[in-house]
């Protein structure tokens, strides 16, 4: 049996509610893995050592039980997933700065890649169940092709923001106006002009969704197995 | 991106020339009508509920609509020549429209898009399984809106609001007007506005789809038809069977898969030397 824990740190808990939203293919993934560690939905108390950890939330790095959770995931999983936009990117806390009650030093938030080495990135906001139960399913069978751009995310991918298919596609000569960055965004912060993207930066909560779907940036190539 | 110099059309079943029966499928359609057809049999038999389609927003500007009926994909028959950001309205065929069963069309870059968000969907929920038929169509480049309006209108000397079709074969660029005249302007005369990303591309034949089809290979007023995965070999099938579409062995029909094979090769060669050129440069490309 695989044993996988769920820690949550600053976060909302949608991603847990999204790996749940997999129905029937949750129940498969269960059958080849132990929970053992969840505190929404289990009563154990301690991080135990696991083989997957799936971590939600950013890290507030004035919050020292936030740092200590953070780097005692590390030590007890072989393999730590950041699931989610705030633990992969950074997402809507990166419009934290504090002075709210009833802590009002709580202002800096970090997306766990930025704090402790991540293996595995699955951004979104929420990241997709389909995504959550790719991940997994290939974690469990050892597939490190499909997993490679996750594992990039993981140690490259922090800083993400609508920007990103203006810079890295459109301003490369890359764009050819499919108009999946803008399918993919959670808020509809991206309109296509002209058959560009135009980002409506007000309303971008920097989860990487637009350029980790830009089949312009990355396209690996087991996606051109059809059948 | 890794294509296969050697292998011009990806991997496919069969490949056959076909066309519509449907008569009002013909008056409309760009060629044999493959795309409308397959769109209006699936609708009308319960295999789709919604597709994706480029409609024609006026003056060829393209807009992508999820249409539920044969009306509305009667209306959106026809190539226009710009481009038509098609896969920005998936999530909301599968939302707003409440799609189960979604028939998508597009350009080899368009399906290779879906075929990424099927297998990593990272910003797509509840979307990968919904989709239950990709048609590509053949693709050699596109143009910015203001690109194929200054080709009809400056080079073709013709307005865009008096066009009724607009075709590239034969090595020329074709527009007819609604006055009967046809215009024809040498295809070279048309780079200079081409879409400059489309020269990383080295897919022509869409070879990602479940069914491919475009005009080269075939006469006037039939189409080439890949038929590619065992999805659409099903449908295809059953179109055929219902008597959708008339179809020839490729062998039979002039001038045949031999210049579709031609144009393929010749978009890979060139645009994978634009790929190594813009490495050498040091920009990114797709990997």
């Amino acid at each position: 049996m695989v044993k996988v824990a769920h820690v949550q740190l600053c976060s909302c808990c949608g991603c847990l509610v999204s790996l749940a939203d997999t129905y029937e293919k949750l129940l498969d993934v269960l059958n080849s893995i132990e929970l053992v560690y969840c505190q929404t939905l289990a009563d154990a108390r301690e991080i135990p050592e696991c083989d997957i950890a799936l971590v939600e939330g950013s890290v507030c790095l004035d919050d020292h039980h936030s740092l200590e959770v953070a780097q005692e995931v590390r030590k007890k999983a072989k393999i730590v997933v950041a699931l989610g936009a705030c633990a992969a990117t950074g997402g809507v806390t990166r419009y934290c700065k504090g002075n709210q009650l009833s802590k009002p030093v709580h202002s800096s938030f970090s997306p766990l890649t930025e704090v402790i080495k991540v293996d595995l990135a699955i951004p979104g906001c929420p990241p997709s169940p389909e995504a959550i139960v790719g991940v997994i399913t290939a974690a469990l069978n050892g597939d490190m092709e499909y997993l490679q751009p996750y594992a990039e995310l993981a140690e490259k991918g922090s800083e993400a923001c609508g920007c990103d298919v203006i810079y890295k596609v459109v301003n490369k000569s890359l764009c050819m106006g499919c108009g999946t960055c803008a399918a993919a965004c959670p808020t509809r912060a991206i309109e296509m002009l002209d058959g560009r993207p135009n980002v409506l930066k007000e309303l971008c909560i920097k989860c990487g969704a637009c350029s980790v779907q830009c089949p312009r940036i990355r396209f690996p190539e087991l996606i051109e197995k059809i059948e | 991106m890794r294509w296969n110099r050697m292998n011009p059309f990806g991997s496919y079943k069969k490949v056959v020339s076909a066309r519509s029966t449907l008569k009002e499928v013909l008056k409309k359609a760009q060629d044999g009508g493959i795309v409308s057809t397959a769109f209006i049999y699936g609708l009308e038999n319960n295999l789709l509920d919604g597709v994706i389609v480029a409609d024609n927003a006026g003056e060829f500007k393209a807009v992508p609509k999820v249409a539920t009926t044969p009306e509305e994909v009667l209306e959106a028959a026809g190539t226009k020549y710009t481009v038509c950001p098609n896969i920005s309205v998936l999530k909301s065929a599968v939302r707003e429209y409440g799609c189960e069963k979604i028939g998508v069309v597009g350009t080899p870059c368009q399906v290779r898009a879906v075929r990424k968000l099927m297998k990593y969907p990272v910003g797509f929920r509840h979307v990968p399984d919904k989709i239950a038929l990709i048609i590509g169509i053949f693709c050699m480049e596109n143009f910015p809106y203001y690109g194929l309006k200054l080709i009809v209108e400056e080079h073709c000397g013709v307005k865009m609001e008096d066009v009724v079709k607009m075709d590239i074969g034969k090595g020329k660029f074709w527009v007819y007007t609604r006055w009967g005249e046809t215009k024809a302007i040498k295809l070279k005369e048309t780079h200079p506005y081409e879409q400059i990303a489309c020269h990383v591309c080295t897919d022509y034949t869409a070879e990602l789809a479940d069914i491919s089809t475009g005009s080269v290979g075939s006469p006037d007023g039939w189409s080439t038809v890949f038929i590619r995965t065992a999805k659409g070999e099903e449908i295809f099938n059953k179109m055929v069977e219902d008597g959708y579409l008339e179809v020839k062995p490729i062998e039979e029909v002039k001038p045949g898969l031999g210049l579709v094979e031609k144009l393929a090769l010749q978009k890979k060669e060139k645009n994978m030397k634009e790929i190594e050129h813009r490495k050498e440069l040091g920009l990114p490309i797709p990997y």
